[in-house]
């Protein structure tokens, strides 16, 4: 559905980065290393919740070999001082203490001291060497435990926020949120049907390949540098900057390739703690997580309760919808409730709405973002009570989400009205897909759910050089973690009107390119692709400039089509055209090198939505979900590279059938984690899946000159539904929690035959 | 942590079985290594000497002897899964060999070293015990020759004495109308380890069942040989009576944990449920043979 116009938009090249990784080449965290390295390592809670007495580190000290330890004492304190991170904010005051423990442990794994030595074994002795003096506390896991009133209070200082007045004591409810549209008491007054339930869903870890690694060097100057694999380089360098008071200029932060991220990277945990050490000793500090650690102490997605009710009329309207959504914070303050809230009936056009939401604090490795953070959370309550409600009132799934799906100028319960989107575009895409109209094979049912996402903007710089050979560079500052480098030359390729293959896509450090927000929110083909744009339209700007200066004429009576400099019309006098490289090759007479630049606050980010059909059989003697047949749909705007739009939405449902299914952190009774890897932790292999078929509804965004939505978080917020409606129709059980893994379902399914239970 | 570990690959057992004597304690068998190399990584063993049996012959072939095979403890999976005769013969132990680990894993890991890794869940074992495999051992007081459901005495804990190697599994000839079968319960498709394992081994003669032997893995702290069951399935015509008995003996010897992997309820149910859908699995071979 592309615009035919396009040369290169919509066209599936080989990525820049394809060589590399495919080769090994590519250096990720764990490959950089600097002559004279130290190792780092970080000694960890055993105590899922412990004062901390004192730590003594003399022993550890004076191993041979050990050359630092730093413990929180090496951290100056920070001020309650909140600052975005992505998708998510993030207090300073907190950030600190979770690189470093402070007056308590406030998880098992949190981070408590730190070693730097000649080798790992070194290291390893040394952290058995610290003594930490802990006073053991009661400890709280899950989130409804939280927030009674005789759950042991992680901080002493917190009050709720949002609540008026405000409570007179601390507890772990870090805020209250309230979201109303309408008149909800009213709207179920109207109701014919009125269908409540309650749900909930486990933490789940983002699950990169690749831990977290970093290198640091700080130089007897007091400039450092930083290799890391992270979303955010920039926020790398401002996290360090801030945590170990060294001015952002002095910080150069240098992105590796980037193993999988999906939000958990948008967060610092080993950079300060490296920085550190480097300062300390004057050499350069190396630190990789294992994946227990990766587990035990990186952030997860929350989990979550979600108590819904939708109220109907009998031809399916809906007339007022109402949740309350309580979140795993983790240690600190801060999940996505915001998001979770917001998206819980964006997807719908409904005049009543009441949304309440609870950000609540346990003894859990704080959360971190994770693809489209807080929502799939909401839509797996929503979208499941949606289900019922098709099923009560007789109607298909998608003519129930039809007759109330959100469209341009519906006001959402959040504030913004809708501009051009594509819901009902991709639920009538879906209705006519060969899938859906397929008839359900015997001994299998179908499910169906829709998501939503907002998509963010924010702030981006890109740059854009032309060599003396009239091949291009452009240069941006998102590390690339879904193909970007790929759309941004695409988009840079077809604005110049050259081949995809003369523009090479490079990725700056923070010292090389102005700053450029993290990669995440689905911003960077959108945002960063603007900036790109923008960088090349300068470029041309210039490029039309030194035409006119060779041709001795206005700069306007200069045209820029197809890679090349034209006359704007036969008035103009008659002159060859120009190409890239006449033009490269001539700079140095016109006025030396030519290069574009821009840098922008991206506005406009298109809202995406999706829709998932899944076909699937359960056993019911073990309650084993096989999974036959999955579509995905979405409205992506325009699909710039369609392989990296149709991977993020197989990659989002891969993640969300592993949400749904089998993921979960299993904790033991004195609150340790007691699966921190993948084999017990258990993410989809691939042999769990059938190949993801997706359909791409290109409704282009009009805030973009390409029509760019961001596609890379919507596809993770159906699946769990999907899933959950098709075993719902499966087996007549309707599963509330998460995940549905075979002794849960199979206990659900005997609970509900006894006779099968007793046999 | 720091300790040097000295590797050494003797051709016979004599000088591997003295060397792991020798060795008190801290010597570890290297076949696959896919045991082993995990568990130094993950500092959970440090060993002083490893003795990599790769390089003894006996220890890396299989034969036909006897009407029945002798399996080398240190034949990789992969190695098995290509035996054409012992895939005819023994379907469910090579099913159950083939699913120790992932495609990768197959290329190096044994059953020899599934077996002494001592794991209740290991899926090599119970369809060995189905099929009454015996154990070669050699150690320094020589040879001695066990039924296989002898060698774990609990997790990570096997019943052989210092300096003993298991050398070798010995399959007995199979009768005619004979089948075995393997089935695991996992909640994944692979690369996970056995919530429930259930091997049984079959013969069937004019419809009737005239031996069976079933061993349970997962559910106790050793794998089980669950004789109640076989009864129950030993004069039947393998009937929805006769599988249900048999289900429930399963049931009725299974002594579980709650864990990550499972819930007491859980691997009880589940345990009834593999031995029906193993002894089919047999029955229908069996009628092929």
């Amino acid at each position: 559905m592309s615009n035919g116009s396009y040369k290169w938009i919509g066209t599936r090249p080989n990525r820049p980065d394809g060589a590399d990784k495919v080769t090994g080449r590519a250096r990720f965290g764990a490959d950089f290393n600097m002559p004279g390295q130290l190792i780092g390592k970080v000694l960890r809670s055993p105590h899922a919740h412990a004062r901390i007495r004192s730590i003594d580190t003399s022993a550890a000290a004076a191993l041979p070999g050990v050359k630092a330890v730093v413990t929180a004492q090496d951290f100056p304190d920070q001020p309650n001082v909140v600052v975005p991170t992505g998708e998510m904010q993030v207090n300073l005051r907190d950030v600190t203490r979770n690189v470093m423990a402070r007056e308590k442990a406030l998880y098992e794994g949190h981070a408590v001291a730190a070693v730097a030595a000649t080798t790992e074994a070194v290291a390893r002795q040394a952290l058995a060497l610290i003594k930490v003096d802990y006073e053991v506390l009661p400890h709280v896991i899950d989130v409804e435990a939280a927030m009674k009133d005789d759950a042991p209070v992680l901080h002493d200082h917190l009050i709720t926020e949002g609540v008026k007045p405000a409570p007179d004591k601390a507890s772990n409810i870090a805020k209250r949120m309230d979201n109303v549209k309408g008149d909800v008491e009213a709207g179920f007054r109207q109701a014919e049907v009125v269908i409540e339930r309650r749900y909930a869903t486990q933490p789940v870890h983002q699950g990169y390949i690749e831990p977290h690694a970093t290198l640091a060097s700080a130089a007897e100057d007091g400039q450092v540098q930083i290799w890391s694999t992270t979303q955010g380089h920039f926020q790398v360098r401002g996290f360090c900057s801030r945590l170990l008071g060294v001015e952002a200029s002095q910080i150069r932060v240098t992105p590796s390739e980037i193993g999988g991220g999906f939000g958990g990277k948008t967060v610092v945990y080993l950079e300060p703690v490296a920085m550190r050490l480097s300062q300390k000793t004057g050499k350069p500090v190396k630190m990789v997580m294992s994946r227990e650690e990766v587990f035990r102490a990186s952030g997860p997605a929350p989990g979550g309760t979600v108590a819904v009710k939708i109220g109907a009329r009998r031809d399916g309207r809906i007339v007022a919808a109402e949740c309350t959504v309580a979140l795993q914070a983790g240690a600190f303050p801060g999940s996505p409730l915001g998001p979770a809230c917001w998206t819980s009936f964006a997807c719908y056009d409904i005049d009543n709405i009441k949304v309440v939401g609870f950000d609540v604090v346990s003894n859990r490795p704080k959360v971190a973002a994770y693809r489209a953070p807080g929502a799939p959370i909401s839509a797996w309550a929503v979208e499941s009570t949606l289900d019922i409600l098709a099923q009560e009132l007789g109607m298909d799934p998608i003519d129930l989400r039809l007759k109330n799906a959100a469209k341009k100028g519906t006001k959402t319960s959040y504030g913004p009205t809708f501009d051009t989107i594509g819901f009902v575009e991709t639920l009538e895409a879906v209705k006519s897909s060969a899938h859906y109209r397929s008839p359900v094979k015997p001994g299998m049912a179908r499910g169906v759910a829709a998501g939503f996402w907002f998509n963010v903007g924010a702030d981006s710089s890109a740059a854009a050089h032309v060599a003396e050979d009239g091949t291009v560079t452009v240069i941006s500052g998102n590390p690339d973690i879904g193909g970007s480098r790929a759309s941004l030359a695409l988009m840079a390729a077809e604005e110049l009107g050259v081949d995809y293959d003369k523009v090479r896509p490079v990725i700056a450090d923070t010292s090389s390119i102005g700053f450029n927000f993290v990669t995440g929110g689905s911003r960077v083909t959108f945002a960063t692709g603007l900036a790109v744009v923008n960088s090349v339209k300068d470029m041309i700007r210039e490029l039309k400039v030194r035409a006119a200066k060779t041709w001795k004429v206005d700069p306007e009576a200069v045209v820029w089509e197809n890679g090349h400099a034209r006359p704007a019309g036969s008035n103009v006098g008659e002159f060859e055209p120009l190409s890239l490289a006449d033009l490269a090759a001539s700079a140095g007479r016109t006025g030396g090198p030519i290069n574009g630049h821009a840098q922008l606050n991206a506005q406009g980010a298109g809202p995406g939505f999706g829709v998932h059909v899944v076909d699937l059989a359960v056993d019911r003697d073990t309650g084993i979900v096989t999974i036959d047949r999955y579509t995905a749909a979405q409205d992506v705007g325009t699909a710039i590279h369609p392989s990296y739009v149709e991977g993020q939405l197989q990659g989002g449902v891969v993640q969300g059938v592993g949400w749904a299914l089998n993921e979960e952190y299993i904790y033991n009774a004195k609150g340790k984690l007691d699966n921190p890897g993948f084999l017990d932790y258990r993410m989809p292999v691939a042999s769990d899946l059938p190949m993801i078929e997706t359909i791409l509804v290109e409704v282009p965004n009009p805030h973009h000159p390409y029509g760019v939505r961001g596609v890379g978080e919507v596809p993770i917020v159906p699946p769990l539904a999907a899933v959950g409606n098709a075993v719902a129709r499966a087996t007549g059980v309707r599963m509330t929690d998460l995940p549905m893994s075979p002794p849960r379902l199979s206990a659900a399914l005997d609970a509900a035959t006894p006779r099968m239970a007793a046999e | 942590m720091m300790n040097d570990v000295r590797y050494m690959a003797p051709s016979t057992l004599d000088e591997a079985a003295g060397a792991l004597a020798a060795a008190n304690g801290a010597g570890r068998i290297l076949a696959g290594g896919t045991d082993l190399l995990v568990q130094m990584r993950a500092g959970v063993v440090s060993p002083g000497v490893i003795i990599d049996v790769k390089k003894i012959a006996e220890m890396t072939t299989i034969e036909a002897v006897g009407g029945g095979f002798r399996i080398g403890a240190a034949v990789s999976g992969a190695v098995v899964g290509e035996h054409a005769a012992l895939r005819q013969a023994w379907p469910g132990v090579v099913e159950a060999i083939n699913l120790i680990g992932s495609k990768q894993i197959q290329g190096r890991a044994s059953a020899g070293g599934n077996l002494c890794n001592a794991s209740p869940a290991a899926d090599s074992v119970p369809a060995l015990v189905a099929a009454a495999a015996t154990v070669t051992i050699h150690g320094p007081k020589g040879r001695r020759e066990v039924p296989v459901e002898k060698i774990h005495a609990g997790p990570g804990r096997t019943t052989l004495e210092r300096g003993e190697i298991v050398v070798s599994f010995t399959l007995p000839p199979r009768a005619p109308g004979s089948a075995d079968a393997y089935l695991r319960l996992i909640p994944r498709t692979e690369m996970d380890i056995a919530v429930v394992g259930c091997g049984v081994n079959l013969t069937v003669q004019g419809g009737t069942c005239t031996s069976a032997r079933v061993g349970l893995g997962a559910v106790a702290p050793t794998v089980l040989l669950v004789e109640d069951a076989a009864q129950a399935l030993i004069g039947s015509r393998l009937d929805d009576k006769a599988l249900d008995a048999a289900a429930a003996a399963c049931r009725a010897v299974c002594k579980p944990i709650n864990d990550k992997r499972g819930t007491i309820a859980y691997r009880t149910k589940i345990a009834g449920v593999l031995l029906k859908r193993a002894t089919a699995i047999a029955l229908e071979r069996a009628g092929r043979h």
